[in-house]
């Protein structure tokens, strides 16, 4: 018989688990699941060293464990504290943990531009659900912001500093998935930033991922950037033979164009794993395989019904029966005005760009 | 059932000889027709005449510009995610280096539509507007001969340039609420 295994027993918000040792509080919180979970804008769990830096998944520790229940004195960063036997663990029925974390979020929105309506990462910004869970309606700060320019990483990849809260998920993917890393944090304090010597390009074939651990938008996709909104694109689940990745993505359609290729996203928002292994795809996959015919399309993919991404219903969608012709004896009805031709919009093939569209983009048109 | 006690026997009885020469319902006819040449009109000759629009009326919509005469919608889909008749739709465009005088923000709608066929005119676009870019002013639609002279597009919606036409730019801002 193999040795049993001890198992520590963990309380969070008077949900008792039993995980094994070692395990974060943050991992037990989600094995629980649901609101339980504290929110993390740092740690991601594939990669090797995050976490312990943006301090939202501070948690109130009541008792440090059942040899010693002696409450912590400060709130710990649940994302790099492990669990002891008989601990019990404060989250959404801690006050002082949602003060604290109102206060973070205020820290980490005092520099951000909060130019959502221009970012692209809107609809699916950590930030952006974090600020609306516990932030403030105002701002006290009074002071500059500090402001940088947009910076390209490599071709395909845009940096917008100004929204940057130095998290260091994308140096980690650099540092772990890629074989070299050319950008990284430079200077320190209220000045670090993240960038590259001279805009050194990365050509890396995986350096595409740092988009997507990039929880707020200062790290976004080139090739998408301004095409559209992502609530009104449509995910859907696809996969291709590919020799360098897993090749499993979610394609970001509007009607059969893809304007986007990501990685698929675990309910934490972290890339999913396949048997143990995370499913970072490579820039191939992402940049170049832009057709619908260069996937399998395998469905729509599951939006959680509270994102906005969700709001064209495209799940479990019924094309209505067309009933016209039936009725007509096979003659179709008689449109008074197709709107294709009088609309401009949907004129340039959008998707075919590499970068933004420009107003030289629409100019070729009108010629 | 007697739903109310107002209801009244119909008088079937036959008419006197003074009743059935209409006389009397006749002058008292003439008497409301009459005494309306001298109320208020209900109606007003319309072109040459306008009615106010109270302040929160909502009509065609505007887009805004600001005080340096920039644009200032930034095509984020707010408005036409709000828009429950789908009425509204965009394409974005990055703002080059040298036509920072023209959109305000790095971002801008290249394309903007408005299918007023569609629109309910609610009023929901205006109030998602994030950057008080989209308005409804206090004029309505004008009627059109085709369905093709519905389609509002950036040209029809943009709001006159504060600075070089500034005539126009006061004669569309109006009396709008809350503007100077």
């Amino acid at each position: 018989m193999a040795e049993e295994k001890k198992l520590f027993k963990v309380t969070i918000d008077n949900i008792t688990i039993d995980v094994e040792p070692g395990t974060t509080i943050l991992h037990a919180a989600r094995a629980i699941g649901g609101d339980v979970t504290p929110p993390a804008m740092c740690y991601y769990s594939k990669l090797k060293g995050s976490g312990g830096k943006c301090r939202t998944c501070l948690v109130e520790v009541a008792a440090g464990s059942a040899a010693d229940p002696r409450p912590m004195p400060k709130l710990v960063a649940s994302c790099r504290t492990t669990v002891m036997d008989g601990m019990v663990v404060k989250n959404i029925t801690s006050e002082r943990v949602q003060d604290a974390r109102a206060g973070v979020v205020e820290f980490l929105l005092l520099n951000h531009p909060l130019d959502c309506p221009i970012c692209d990462q809107a609809g699916e910004c950590h930030l952006q659900d974090l600020s609306y869970e516990h932030g403030k309606e105002g701002t006290r700060y009074e002071f500059k912001r500090r402001t940088f320019e947009k910076e390209d990483i490599g071709p395909y990849i845009q940096l917008h500093m100004t929204r940057c809260i130095l998290c260091y998920r994308c140096t980690y993917v650099a540092d772990q998935l890629t074989d070299q890393r050319v950008h990284g944090v430079l200077d320190r304090g209220d000045h670090a930033e993240i960038s590259t010597y001279i805009s050194k390009a990365i050509d890396n074939d995986f350096s595409g991922n740092m988009i997507d651990v990039c929880p707020v938008g200062a790290l976004t996709d080139k090739t998408f950037r301004f095409k559209n909104r992502v609530w009104f694109t449509k995910p859907v689940e696809a996969h291709r033979d590919c020799d360098k990745c897993c090749g499993k993505v979610t394609l970001w359609q509007r009607g059969d164009e893809v304007l986007r290729v990501t990685a698929r996203k675990d309910e934490w928002g972290e890339v999913q794993s396949y048997e143990g292994q995370p499913g970072w795809i490579c820039n191939t996959c992402r940049f170049d395989k832009k057709k619908t015919s260069d996937w399998v399309i395998e469905g729509p993919a599951n939006v959680s019904r509270h994102s906005v991404i969700s709001q064209g219903h495209y799940t479990g969608l019924k094309k209505p029966r067309e009933i016209m012709p039936e009725v007509m004896g096979g003659r179709a009805p008689k449109l008074l005005m197709d709107i294709h031709d009088v609309s401009d919009v949907n004129s340039v093939d959008i998707s075919a760009l590499p970068g933004p569209a420009t107003s030289e983009t629409f100019k070729k048109k009108e010629l | 059932m007697q739903l109310t006690n107002r209801a009244k026997p119909v008088d079937r009885s036959p008419m006197t000889f003074l009743e059935s020469l209409y006389l009397w319902n006749i002058i008292k006819g003439m008497g409301i027709t009459i005494s309306h040449l001298f109320k208020r009109k209900a109606t007003i000759q319309y072109p040459e005449e306008k009615r106010t629009f109270s302040k929160v009326f909502r009509g065609l919509h505007v887009l805004n510009r600001d005080s340096d005469g920039r644009e200032n919608c930034t095509a984020c889909g707010l408005c036409a995610v709000a828009c429950p008749a789908e009425a509204i739709t965009m394409e974005a465009a990055e703002r080059q280096p040298g036509e920072e005088h023209l959109y305000r923000e790095e971002k801008y709608a290249a394309r903007y539509e408005i299918n007023m066929l569609r629109c309910i005119f609610c009023g929901l676009c205006e109030e998602a507007c994030p950057k008080d870019a989209i308005y409804l002013s206090q004029t309505f639609a004008p009627a059109n001969y085709g369905r093709k002279g519905f389609i509002y597009k950036k040209e029809d919606l943009l709001i006159p340039h504060p600075l070089k036409e500034m005539e126009a730019y006061k004669k569309a801002v109006g009396d709008r609420a809350g503007n100077q």
